[in-house]
């Protein structure tokens, strides 16, 4: 499977709340960040989780995320974040936001 | 909706990390799960997934290893390991044997 997403890209998680095995924080999902890195590929822990096969391995990236973005009463600096690592069916291409 | 174990962000008091050293029964349950896993009945993703189900109140209640014990025990049936019934006469027959035990040595 080839990665759809390179460093530096600007993502958004997918809001979905389906039931099973998701490693993809709630507190995250909804939320725009930039790829850190592509981390590998893995079989899908979803399918993994009801005893198959996970196949085929699917990208998983470092996004990060500036942490005034996640947390709406954020009280530390604007240049904090958090990285966290999310599988690519998660991820949806986002507008990059322009900065001054 | 967010699921019970899905907790980052919620408030909370400070994370006791103080460490223990871990019981026979909690160095027996951590075996029991490895061998699963080498044995190929049990991947990780299961074993979160039976831990994931369980219900608020368990998952609160519960420690480390007693919600593996409940994870292991429903994966168990469900593969087909063993059955309910078959758990529950042993789980019975244990504690039978403990309170004989606790009767002789006290």
């Amino acid at each position: 499977m080839s990665a759809r997403f390179r460093a530096g890209d600007a993502v958004a998680v997918r809001a979905a709340y389906p039931p099973g095995h998701i490693r993809t924080p709630y507190y995250i999902r909804g939320k725009r960040g930039i790829i850190e890195r592509l981390c590998g590929e893995f079989a899908n822990p979803e399918e993994l989780a009801f005893g198959r096969d996970g196949l085929p391995e699917r990208p998983l990236y470092r996004v990060r995320f500036r942490q005034q973005d996640v947390w709406p009463d954020y009280g530390g600096t604007p240049e904090d974040t958090v990285d966290i690592e999310i599988f690519e069916h998660w991820l949806e291409p986002a507008a990059r936001e322009i900065t001054a | 909706m967010r699921r019970h174990h899905d907790l980052g962000g919620t408030g909370d008091g400070p994370v006791d990390t103080r460490s223990h050293d871990p019981a026979l029964w909690e160095k027996r349950v951590d075996a029991v799960r490895n061998l699963l896993g080498h044995k190929k009945l049990l991947t990780t993703d299961e074993h979160r997934r039976h831990i994931e189900d369980l219900t608020p109140e368990d998952y609160d209640r519960l420690s480390y290893y007693e919600r593996w014990i409940l994870s292991l025990s429903h994966h168990l049936i469900e593969r087909g390991i063993f059955t309910a019934d078959e758990l529950g006469r042993k789980m019975a027959e244990v504690e039978a044997r403990e309170a004989k035990d606790r009767e002789q040595y006290k």
